[in-house]
């Protein structure tokens, strides 16, 4: 008998198998895990957790009885007043109670429900997002390095020890310093031996005994790989140029703003933000809220204080091009924008705020993207007998758009939209430059 | 016996924390009572610690130390993962595989008693019945298991690495569709020996010129027909018609498979074959593990190796083990194999050594004989549950688990009570009980009966249905289909009994292997 501790193993045995099955399911599991975050807050999104998909995709069929119809028996145990030749109700559903162990496992069974871990949730979640024309590469920063070789140098660690170098050193050393070879010795020891055997000369023979002392001597005093001759292979960090990213978050708060749009507006935020923090390590995010006037916040404040007032569209996107001008020089930033709004500017800033989109914001920016909230009633007022009413920015910034210019423009009703919409606006085109 | 003092001394270990050298005087003491007084014969044991994680790593791979990669793995693991962490299910306390050396998993958390009891059970009770069980030793073969399941994993990954993930994972999703199909029911010839089948044929026709009687040649000719009759007959046979092992029968025929994928379809039908012997004996096996545990803690108790605390831990445990909630109890979930198991062993003993005349007159053999362990072990060694149901199976558990056959026939308004637990009953609800844990009566019967080689190679299948009871026809279409994509040809299935034929499934190869 043998015991032995097992617990000390590598864990994750299953992990290949894992990976498999939601390689398997894929498409059903990042269905799951879409519809899973619009029901869910977005801050639990990077958590992870349970999805559910439909059993049937990933059902393993085996030729298997029917649960009902044919001729049945059961011996059940536990009888209390039955005597043979009673008659007993059928139970619902055919089987019911009674027949329950004539239902194979697994059957009924139309949902499958695990959980994934907060990367698997996440990779699935963010799959096939991108930022669009990521193309400005800047050296930065020390930690984005690769080392190159650069030589070699006399002190450091043993793992870089260069064999060769340390090798070539010391044999030209010794042959410098005239280390005597062991063949060398060998062969006076053998003259040695031979001329004792033949027994003449014997002061021939002192002077070679001294000779060979001499040179053991030597061979001792002289060491095989001295630590001068030690080299090691010497690495230098060379820094490697990234692609540095801004993102300008533009966000409304003006009192026209409900409380269900704005809610629609930083759950936006709040998924470009996940996004980009987890599929970008370097991209800064400016996060500006106006109302009459724009203020940049951190993140904080960004998503969870409260403030109103007019609107005034134009104040925002100055601010936007104050910064990037302060911090963000166009040579070395990637910069985009993102701004959310309900679209009710004040009329007289209209073209104000399309003459710094067209003059000042677009051509610095790599993508500018426009998403305008509507909460949902109005919306669905648009489908009745009224036509809908274009909000005057919409129709301003329609007529900035056009194909060659880097700019989208979406409309937001409900939770629902958010993320099929947040979708299209970052989705990776198959031509775009791919870069992470 | 004579009460003894229970000292410090004596007792195996007196707290709840145990450790490896307290883990080997355990299994020693559980051992001296195994080999000497039950005369338990087992494998050599390799007793393997694992923890709550490695357990449900064991899960998914249906317990065996490594197995082939494969998605349907995966989702059980996830499934076991998510049942464990949301509390709605517990682990087991151990795991045992059927190999020499046995493998016993035991799980950390286990208390010092539960170590105790998990040591008797698994590593002598159950490792006792794989090495005499007779379905096991006919099926199964314990020293190669490990080896075998080490060249399928390799070969499985070399295939995933020269043919592409994807065309190995197709493959073994079609060959675990029909590993319930790939089972070998009956011992016998299965590979065809032409020299034999030519030997034969001679001996047939001499037998026919001996027999001859030139009478005969006056009957009138048969119509043509029976000509090729006996052609189809022929080829049948030369097929090894009818065939019920399918992965077998494709393995060996189907006419467009490389021989990797042949080699894959085997490596599924040989480990179906593995688990067979396990399906059948579930009562018997769980009923040898429980009895011998019970057996085993009970005789520590009394040697005052354990201590009264626990032992009632044990008995609390194994209460646990062998509850078997009522028919009308809502945890109802069918018969618990331990508990029926258990009580029949039990049972067994009590007639072994205090028969009544009721017992006496139905269990002639060993009645008041007082040598249970002998009758024990031989009905370990020879039956399976369907037979050990039928020969032992006494009035006595019958009256205790009051239990009744319960006949659900469609044509019926209710359902009717045919037996119960008196003396007109007993008998059949005997043989019932004994239907209901006969494997090869749950599984479907399904043969190949004949491909149609003269057109168009379409494989025949037949379902022989009995008492009405037809197949699930959504997973059988989507089964049909991974047979016709491995069979390369259309494939018919029909379902029929003697009286009618229920239903035809038909599928047209989507995707060949090829």
């Amino acid at each position: 008998m043998h015991i032995i501790d097992r617990r000390v193993d590598p864990g994750g045995k299953s992990l290949a198998n894992r990976q498999r099955f939601i390689r398997r399911a894929r498409a059903l599991v990042r269905q799951a895990v879409r519809d899973a975050s619009a029901s869910r807050k977005i801050r639990e999104i990077g958590e992870g957790g349970a999805v559910t998909i439909p059993a049937d995709g990933v059902h393993e069929p085996i030729f298997r009885p029917t649960s009902s119809g044919g001729m049945r028996e059961h011996v059940l145990p536990g009888n209390k007043t039955y005597i043979a030749g009673d008659h007993i109700e059928r139970p619902e559903g055919g089987g019911g109670g009674a027949g329950s162990e004539g239902s194979p496992d697994g059957q009924g069974e139309d949902q499958f429900r695990f959980v994934l871990s907060r990367e698997e949730f996440l990779e699935l979640f963010l799959e096939d997002l991108e930022l669009p024309n990521l193309a400005k590469r800047q050296i930065i920063g020390e930690d984005v390095t690769r080392r190159l070789p650069a030589g070699f140098r006399t002190a450091g660690p043993p793992a870089a020890l260069s064999v060769t170098r340390t090798m070539r050193r010391s044999l030209s050393r010794r042959i410098a310093l005239g280390r005597p070879s062991p063949e060398d010795i060998e062969r006076m020891t053998r003259e040695i031996e031979e001329m004792e055997a033949a027994g003449d000369a014997p002061e021939r023979i002192a002077t070679l005994r001294a000779e060979l002392e001499r040179q053991m001597r030597r061979s001792v005093s002289i060491p095989f790989i001295d630590p001068l001759d030690l080299r090691f292979r010497r690495l230098e960090t060379h820094p490697e140029p990234i692609a540095r990213a801004v993102m300008f978050c533009l966000m409304d708060v003006s009192a026209s703003m409900d409380e269900a749009m704005k809610d629609l507006a930083k759950r936006f935020f709040s998924l470009l933000y996940l996004f980009l923090t987890r599929r970008y390590e370097r991209v800064e995010i400016v996060f500006i809220r106006h109302t009459h006037e724009a203020k940049e916040v951190d993140e904080d404040t960004f998503f969870h204080s409260r403030e109103s007032g007019g609107t005034v569209i134009s104040s925002a996107l100055e601010e936007m091009v104050r910064i990037a001008k302060e911090r963000f020089p166009l040579d070395q930033w990637n910069i985009y924008g993102a701004q959310a709004s309900d679209g009710d500017n004040l009329s007289s800033d209209n073209p104000r705020a399309v003459a710094l989109l067209r003059n000042a914001i677009l051509p610095i920016s790599q993508y500018y993207a426009y998403l305008q909230v509507a909460n949902g009633g109005e919306e669905r007022g648009g489908g009745g007998i009224f036509p809908r009413q274009e909000t005057t920015l919409w129709r301003a910034y329609s007529e900035v758009l056009e194909p060659s210019l880097p700019m989208a423009m979406r409309k937001v009703s409900s939770p629902r939209d958010i993320y099929p919409v947040f979708r299209e606006l970052f989705e990776k085109k198959s031509d775009g430059v791919g870069a992470e | 016996m004579s009460h003894q003092v229970k000292s410090k001394d004596t007792l195996l270990f007196s707290d709840h924390d145990w450790d490896f050298d307290m883990l080997s005087r355990i299994y020693g003491a559980v051992e001296k009572i195994a080999v000497d007084e039950m005369g338990l014969d087992t494998y050599r044991n390799q007793i393997e610690v694992i923890t709550a994680e490695q357990m449900l790593d064991a899960y998914a791979a249906t317990g065996m130390p490594l197995l082939y990669k494969h998605w349907s793995f995966g989702k059980q693991f996830l499934r076991n993962e998510t049942l464990y962490r949301k509390g709605w299910q517990g682990l087991a306390y151990e795991i045992v595989i059927n190999s020499d050396p046995c493998i016993v998993y035991i799980m950390e958390e286990n208390s010092a008693t539960m170590q105790a009891i998990v040591l008797a059970h698994a590593a002598f009770g159950h490792n006792h019945f794989f090495k005499n069980n007779y379905v096991f030793q006919q099926w199964t073969d314990a020293s190669a298991i490990l080896d075998y399941l080490a060249f399928a994993k390799a070969y499985i990954s070399s295939c995933e690495e020269r043919y592409g993930l994807e065309a190995v994972e197709r493959l073994i999703d079609a060959a675990h569709a029909l590993q319930h199909n790939g089972v070998h029911r009956y011992p016998g010839k299965h590979s065809l020996d032409l020299v034999a089948e030519q030997r034969r044929e001679i001996e047939r026709r001499e037998h026919a010129e001996r027999l001859y009687n030139d009478l005969w040649r006056t009957l009138p000719k048969p119509r043509a027909r029976g000509g090729r009759d006996l052609n189809e007959e022929r080829r049948r046979a030369l097929l090894g018609l009818p065939e019920e092992n399918i992965l077998y029968f494709l393995e060996k025929t189907a006419p467009r498979l490389a021989p990797w994928q042949r080699e894959i379809l085997r490596i599924v039908r040989q480990i179906a074959q593995y688990f067979y012997p396990q399906r059948q004996t579930k009562v018997m096996n769980e009923g040898c593990a429980t009895f011998t545990h019970h057996r085993i803690m009970t005789r520590l108790h009394e040697k005052g190796q354990i201590s009264d605390g626990a032992f009632l831990e044990f008995l609390q445990s194994h209460t646990n083990v062998v509850m078997q909630p009522e028919f009308d109890d809502r945890r109802y979930g069918g018969i618990n194999p331990y508990a029926l198991g258990f009580a029949m062993m039990q049972d067994i003993e009590r007639i072994a050594n205090e028969p009544t005349a009721e017992d006496r007159s139905l269990f002639p053999n060993f009645a008041g004989k007082e040598n249970a362990y002998d009758v024990l072990r031989d009905a370990w060694a020879n039956y399976r549950d369907e037979s050990f149901i039928l020969q032992f199976l006494s009035p006595e558990v019958i009256r205790k688990q009051r239990l009744f056959r319960l006949v659900d026939d469609p044509v019926e308004e209710d359902l009717v009570v045919a037996a119960i637990h008196d003396e007109d009953g007993y008998r059949e609800v005997r043989r019932s009980l004994a239907r209901q844990f006969d494997v090869a009566r749950q599984d479907p019967d399904i043969q190949v009966v004949d491909v149609d080689l003269k057109g168009d190679r379409r494989l025949l299948l037949r379902h022989h249905v009995v008492d009405g009871v037809t197949l699930e026809a959504g997973d059988a279409a989507r089964v049909l289909q991974h047979l016709a994509n491995l069979w390369g040809y259309g494939v018919r299935l029909v379902e029929e009994d003697d009286q009618r034929t229920y239903t035809t499934l038909e599928a047209e190869p989507a995707q060949a292997f090829a």
